[in-house]
């Protein structure tokens, strides 16, 4: 074990995957020479060479779309978007190619490349640098997506990103880059996509989080202490989404509170709350609370506190939900 | 480092018309001749079955590419097979050039699964219906081949109105930044539907747009399918030689309907489509051919009547297809299916009444 910030595991996993296997490459705007915006790469193009950590042009629907060719002629690209809003050109290569073209081959050609990028907000950046954009991965057919809250499964899901054979996006919530640490299982270490974490045990309600709000729900479990027992379901793989972990926790407590950085409408949420009303709502005993970003553009950062959830706005709504 | 230049002003001609304008000379063997005159006749009979198998119900809405096919046969005959070829809509028939049964092709536009083929079986990536999304993956594809150490060259298809979109623009800025060996081919019909060429763009020309990537941009007659031939090889040629991308813009005047369900009477020039008509790419080559003696009457008709055989027997192969299962909705999307395929699909089969 070591003990890493959770973007070190990044790194960590990247370096350890590269080794075991010379398909893989990692592409992007300043990952070689740099090692990154945020030193995510760095040092790979110094161990595997400019052939395998290429700084590519500024050009993010380029390095998808070259990706997809990569993968024909046997790569296995790990492409870098240098934040969560700077993905956006990308999207339709990811939309119109990424997700479609194992099944235009009907099966014979796999696309086994992995998309990463820090998202979300919080860090006091100019706009378009704290975006929650996983709504738009998840809704993409042929597409993986998974998100990390800690150091280790940060390495764990991303190892398993990059071995899969499908299209996968991991999500890193750059908030807690460099303010989670944890312990880091040392060489290979994989988390399997499509298994939720219980992060705490509780009984009087669920809390649904994922990335960098799975620390407020466990503070909100925290300053709830006195009130109520909040299990902390970290569900880690959004899709496939681990719906046995949810239902068995839903019906454990019989109440939910989904928390949720990106905007409220057809967010990620949604999907939770609907699983929960088609197979679990027997069970309940209140509605499923949602506390999310709201449906505006995500704000300049002298108000971004008041826009992102936070764990007054999640004890909160636990609280009208015991009440209810 | 070769210098790149600005491109070509005029378009490279190698057939003459027969009259003031004389042939010019060309590195192909009488049955390469004959080869490629096999490959344009192909092409050509494909493209007008397929327009009366439409309208007679048989497939779906189908791109039209009548004189397109010199520019297709010429590019492909400089190709080596290993060399992968990423097609438009446009280029649809273009695996029929790689031995790729013309029912497979017919299938796709009947929107039938035979349809959709192996790109590994031909090395012919699927059919890009975005317009000019393919041109990163033909340079993704070119430029990993070369990083392997293999010795492939890739080639994407597109049209002039494919150059104003940005993945063209950055699938050509990776090209010439990775010098990749591909070669990015435009067929410049003038017409993106009702879109002229003018309204594209305010460069004097395609290939023009060439030199901001750091590529040669070379200008080619597009129904002159021997120029389009010794252009390609060319490109092939640098690629090969690690001097990396070409960019070639091959003229013509989009003699037909963008597609089935388009009138283009509303938008385009009918006098030009009928000059365009008079000196059409198969037209030109089976005249040249008769010059030089390379070619007979019989020998063509021979040709023309096979290839119609092909095409009798590819409709009826691809009408014979069994209809397709609605359980194909849940495979191929993933290696490893979601969890919720399974209930999908046992509950699609209830209520189709399969189970």
């Amino acid at each position: 074990m070591a003990e890493l910030f959770l973007v070190e595991a990044v790194n960590d996993a990247l370096h350890v995957e590269m080794e075991r296997d010379p398909a893989v490459m990692v592409i992007g705007e300043d990952v070689g020479r740099l090692g990154g915006v945020f030193r995510a790469t760095a040092g790979l193009q110094d161990r595997f060479g400019a052939d395998r950590c290429v700084d590519t042009p500024l050009a993010e629907a380029g390095i998808l779309g070259a990706a997809v060719g990569l993968c024909m002629a046997g790569w296995r690209p790990v492409c870098e978007m240098q934040y969560d809003a700077f993905s956006y050109p990308s999207l339709d290569q990811l939309i119109n190619h990424v997700g479609r073209y194992r099944w235009r081959t009907r099966g014979k050609m796999s696309f086994p490349l992995v998309v990463r990028m820090p998202y979300g907000g919080g860090v006091r950046a100019p706009e378009l640098h704290d975006d929650s954009p996983e709504t738009y991965y998840v809704h993409t057919p042929g597409v993986k997506v998974a998100i990390p809250s800690t150091p280790a499964d940060a390495k764990g899901l991303l190892t398993a990103a990059i071995r899969d054979p499908d299209p996968v996006v991991v999500l890193e919530p750059k908030l807690i880059y460099r303010t989670a640490r944890g312990d880091v299982p040392e060489g290979e270490h994989v988390v399997p996509l499509g298994e939720a974490r219980v992060a705490r045990e509780g009984s009087d309600a669920t809390l649904v989080a994922y990335g960098a709000m799975v620390p407020v729900a466990e503070r909100a479990a925290d300053a709830l202490a006195a009130e109520a027992s909040c299990e902390v379901l970290d569900l880690r793989t959004l899709k496939p989404l681990d719906e046995s972990a949810l239902l068995a926790s839903a019906a454990k407590t019989g109440r939910v509170v989904i928390v949720q950085e990106a905007p409220r409408t057809c967010g990620y949420g949604a999907e939770v709350a609907a699983v929960l009303a088609e197979k679990a709502i027997y069970d309940l005993r209140g509605p499923v609370v949602r506390v999310t970003g709201y449906d505006v553009p995500y704000p300049y950062w002298q108000i971004e506190d008041a826009y992102m959830p936070s764990v007054e706005r999640v004890a909160d709504a636990v609280r009208r939900l015991l009440a209810a | 480092m070769s210098q790149v230049l600005p491109a070509e002003g005029g378009l490279r001609r190698v057939i003459g018309d027969g009259q003031g304008l004389p042939d010019g000379e060309v590195d192909l063997t009488l049955e390469e001749h004959l080869d490629l005159y096999r490959d344009l006749v192909l092409l050509r009979t494909y493209d007008e079955r397929s327009l009366v198998y439409h309208r007679q119900g048989r497939i779906g809405t189908y791109a039209i590419f009548w004189n397109h096919e010199a520019m297709q046969a010429g590019s492909v005959f400089a190709l080596e097979p290993r060399d992968w070829i990423f097609p438009s809509y446009r280029e649809s028939a273009i695996g029929l050039l790689r031995g790729m049964p013309a029912s497979t092709v017919l299938s796709w536009w009947r929107g039938h699964p035979a349809g959709w083929w192996n790109p590994e079986d031909y090395n012919v990536a699927s059919i890009c219906v975005p317009i000019g999304t393919h041109v990163p993956h033909a340079v993704g594809f070119a430029w990993g081949s070369r990083l392997k150490g293999e010795d492939r060259v890739a080639i994407a298809y597109f049209g002039d109105g494919a150059t104003s979109e940005g993945s063209f623009h950055e699938g050509a800025t990776f090209a010439g930044v990775m010098k990749a060996p591909v070669i990015l081919f435009c067929n410049n019909n003038q017409w993106a539907i009702s879109t002229p060429v003018a309204a594209q763009t305010a460069a004097p020309t395609l290939a023009d747009k060439a030199i901001g990537y750091g590529m040669p941009g070379v200008r080619v007659d597009g129904a002159d399918v021997l120029a389009v031939y010794e252009a390609t090889r060319e490109a092939v040629e640098r690629a090969r030689a690690g001097e990396g991308p070409t960019f070639i813009e091959a003229v013509t005047y989009r003699a037909a309907p963008h597609a089935t369900a388009d009138d283009p009477s509303i938008y385009i020039d009918e006098e030009r489509v009928e000059e365009e008509k008079e000196n059409e790419g198969v037209g030109r080559y089976e005249r040249y051919l008769l010059r030089i003696g390379v070619l007979t009457d019989s020998y063509a008709l021979e040709v023309k009547n096979k290839v119609l055989e092909i095409m009798r027997t590819a409709i009826a192969e691809a009408e014979a297809e069994p209809p397709a299962d609605p359980g194909l909705l849940f495979e191929h999307a993933f290696v490893h299916p979601l969890p919720s395929f399974e209930n999908d699909l046992t509950e699609l089969r209830r209520i189709l009444g399969e189970t």
